[in-house]
């Protein structure tokens, strides 16, 4: 619990990334609060992806500065190496297909993730290749970290079955809780609903709220499915080709005209077949 | 395809009709085949007489081989009609003719009985199960869940075999040539083991293994013979020299993914045997080194029947001398070492480190997100693999006498892999049983001379037919929640069942 008030945690500042000709992210800021869930939405092909890839250091953008603040220190992720990222700014991510270790247990996954602690302890090997006790106490304070998570995500009793043999809501689950295992500061989920059913969906939104709530770190989330968004975003960054066209508090940006073109479509007409034409001002005249 | 339709078309006594016309036909191309790939390759010989090429006809060869295939296809199609007994009878009956019947090679004289007890052996199922073999998932499941099981018993199973390779030597049946095998053996179990590391475990594809191999005999033969120092000394450093070889060769190709990789090592395997063959003054080129000293008995004492300047093996524990002991001694000496090897290995699966490295093997994307700096835990990798491969080399140059760059080739680095590979990526004990597969039976079938590759190659292929992913596939976990009688220890397989049937 570092901070009980909202702080500003993520900064991006004029980023752009380029793929040759391609411009994927055009001069994109915005700033994410800690106990904040921040949303961005955005039609296909807005550049989402490409802004968690800038983030998590999968990608070195073009322009732009990408500023983490934690623990009143400041950190350029643009500049660090992909998993330093991880390591010191702490910034973790999940996958918008899920990537797994699919022939790894449940357990080994949150293990793992717990990499760089277990490392230095094992003093990178030769402690634990000696089996000395120093490491045999973190490697269990491990454990029960990632138990702590497998309770919350309700995967206890399948702890030490393959990754890759559980059911898909599962796994969706469990990169998150591997991604909590890494003890994030800002936590980037990418369509962590999609292809949830009901149920499980509204299961997600509890356990996102309880990691804003409780762990209080800041969430950014990509997804398409507006119900998610809608119920637990505090704040929704709208990307349409690759630019900026809303941030705000979610009622604001549902009622936004720029994010309802981008939606559903220029409100004008005039380069539509007539058939469509006729069907869309019909359409309009019936809501009349 | 088309007798398949027919089979199920018309039925008597529940055994389908015999099409004599579609039988024939079938029958008739399996001879055109036989005949198309035995007529050459069997059917003449070439030999060398007097300087000049000349060709022995083999024809009664080919007529062995066409009628044997035709025969075992008659048994094959008979079964498919369910005549299952007639089947077992005469499989069983071409078996027994196997030992009276003059054949003309020893060759089709093993594939005369190899072949009847095969097709004796799928009429046995036939008749168990009331139907044709037994299908391909099925199988598969079956030989999965029987790799499982045998995994799962390797506890006990690891200790039983120490025990065995510790009194060994000491059986009354082996012989100089027994020991010599056990000794050669252990070498490619050492080998297989070190190599495992990069392939089973962090999933690197090396082709160039036998590079590392080559630094630790060279380094110990150089060492030795040029500063007369002792193997004890040698040992130790040779393995770092290897590592070292290992860690300059990773800076440059761990950038590289898959295939690249897979060159690029394959490369270097090559660079450092070219190295050591055109370097004359330094590794004596082709000449190779000879004259490398034998390892004493921990510097205490010589395997010499007599000493100039300190005592021998003999005098020391007041026996007579036998030139076993060296052999005896150095086959201790291997299992030591590959004994290390497995152990640390072992112990590395369950560290941080070898998790990562298993990791990397399943996703490298998620790994890096993970914050697992992929570059060392590669590094880390390749330099333990390479000691490991370095110290396997001292042993040979110590065990030889001689090293040349001949020992060194690529095909050393391919033999190597396929051990990993055919005993299933990452697991120990599959090693071993690929070993013993792949080089100790080709050594006790060296009567079948130039068959004996032939052999080799078949039972690859039958391997990887059968057991794609390696015979012992089966992946132990590094650490339970729940312990080994927990709820994931049985439902593991109930699990993989559910995963299959949703496939």
């Amino acid at each position: 619990m570092s901070a009980l008030q909202k702080t500003p945690l993520l900064e991006v500042q004029h980023l752009t990334m380029r793929f040759g000709g391609l411009v994927a992210i055009d001069d994109v800021s915005f700033a994410a609060n800690n106990r904040e869930i921040t949303a961005i939405i955005g039609p296909n092909g807005a550049g989402k992806t490409t802004l968690f890839n800038c983030l998590t250091g999968f990608y070195k953008p073009t322009v732009g500065c990408l500023k983490l603040t934690r623990d009143n220190e400041d950190y350029l992720l643009e500049r660090m190496p992909g998993h330093d990222i991880t390591k010191h700014a702490r910034v973790a991510r999940t996958f918008q297909n899920i990537r797994l270790f699919s022939r790894m247990t449940v357990l080994e996954n949150l293990l793992v993730a717990q990499h760089n602690k277990l490392q230095r302890a094992s003093a990178f090997t030769l402690a634990g290749l000696l089996g000395l006790p120093a490491y045999k106490h973190v490697e269990q304070s491990a454990v029960d970290l990632a138990r702590f998570w497998l309770d919350r995500i309700n995967l206890t009793a399948r702890a030490d079955f393959e990754a890759g043999n559980l059911p898909y809501g599962d796994q969706r689950r469990l990169e998150i809780a591997r991604a909590m295992c890494t003890e994030p500061a800002l936590l980037c989920l990418d369509e962590p609903a999609a292809g949830l059913n009901p149920r499980e969906s509204a299961a997600l939104n509890d356990l996102l709220l309880d990691i804003r709530e409780e762990i209080g770190i800041g969430i950014l989330l990509i997804e398409h499915d507006m119900s998610v968004v809608m119920r637990i975003s505090d704040h929704v960054v709208v990307l349409d080709y690759g630019r900026k066209i809303a941030d705000g508090e979610p009622e604001a940006v549902r009622n936004d005209p720029e994010v309802i073109k981008a939606y559903l479509g220029e409100e004008d007409t005039e380069e539509l077949p007539d058939v469509i034409k006729q069907d869309v001002e019909a359409a309009a005249k019936e809501e009349n | 395809m088309a007798v398949e339709t027919q089979v199920s078309s018309s039925e008597e006594n529940g055994r389908p009709a015999l099409d004599w016309q579609a039988i024939g036909r079938e029958l008739f191309f399996t001879a055109l085949v036989a005949f198309g790939l035995t007529f050459v390759l069997v059917g003449m010989q070439t030999a060398d007489r007097g300087g000049e090429l000349i060709i022995i006809p083999r024809f009664t060869d080919v007529v062995y081989a066409i009628v044997m295939l035709t025969l075992g296809r008659f048994g094959y199609i008979m079964l498919r009609y369910r005549r299952a007994s007639f089947v077992l009878i005469a499989s069983l009956a071409a078996f027994g003719l196997s030992f009276v019947l003059p054949f003309p090679s020893l060759f089709l004289e093993t594939m005369c009985m190899v072949g009847g007890l095969l097709i004796a052996l799928m009429a046995v199922v036939t008749l168990i199960r009331h139907r044709p073999g037994i299908d391909m998932r099925e199988r598969d499941r079956a030989m999965d869940r029987a790799a499982a099981r045998f995994q799962e018993l390797s506890r006990f199973i690891g200790p039983i075999l120490v025990v065995f390779a510790i009194i060994l030597p000491f059986l009354p049946f082996m012989d100089r040539q027994y020991i010599d095998i056990a000794t050669l053996l252990l070498m490619y179990i050492m080998l297989g083991w070190g190599l495992n590391i990069i392939v089973g475990l962090a999933g690197l594809l090396d082709l160039g293994y036998v590079a590392f191999y080559a630094i630790g005999a060279y380094s110990y033969a150089l060492l030795a013979v040029s500063f007369d120092l002792s193997f004890w000394v040698c040992l130790p450093l040779a393995g770092v020299l290897a590592a070292l070889g290992g860690y300059l060769l990773g800076f440059p190709v761990l950038r590289l993914r898959g295939d690249y990789f897979a060159i690029v090592t394959l490369g270097f395997g090559e660079i450092v045997r070219i190295i050591l063959l055109n370097w004359y003054q330094f590794t004596g080129g082709p000449d190779g080194i000879g004259g490398i000293p034998r390892p004493s008995f921990f510097g205490i004492a010589e395997f010499l029947p007599a000493s100039r300047d300190g005592i021998t093996f003999a005098e020391l524990f007041g026996i007579d001398f036998d030139p076993m002991h060296r052999l005896i001694f150095l086959y201790f000496l291997i299992l030591a070492l590959a004994l290390l090897v497995n152990m640390v290995s072992l112990r590395l699966r369950k560290l941080p480190l070898g998790r990562a490295w298993e990791a990397l093997r399943e996703d490298d994307i998620a790994s890096q997100s993970l914050g697992i700096n992929r570059t060392n835990i590669k590094l880390a990798a390749f330099t333990i693999s390479a000691a490991f491969g370095g110290f396997a080399g001292s042993f040979f140059a110590t065990r030889q006498g001689f090293i040349s760059p001949e020992s060194f080739t690529f095909l050393e680095s391919a033999i190597i892999l396929a051990i990993v590979v055919l005993g299933g990526m990452g697991s120990q004990l599959g090693v071993v049983i690929a070993t013993i597969l792949l080089i100790g039976l080709p050594e006790v079938f060296r009567e079948l001379e130039q068959y004996r590759m032939l052999a080799f190659g078949a039972g690859m292929v039958l391997i990887m037919l059968w057991r794609p992913r390696g015979l012992l596939a089966h992946r132990d976990p590094s650490i339970l929640l729940h312990g080994r009688k927990g709820p994931g220890a049985d439902r593991i397989e109930a699990e993989q069942k559910a995963a299959e049937a949703t496939r």
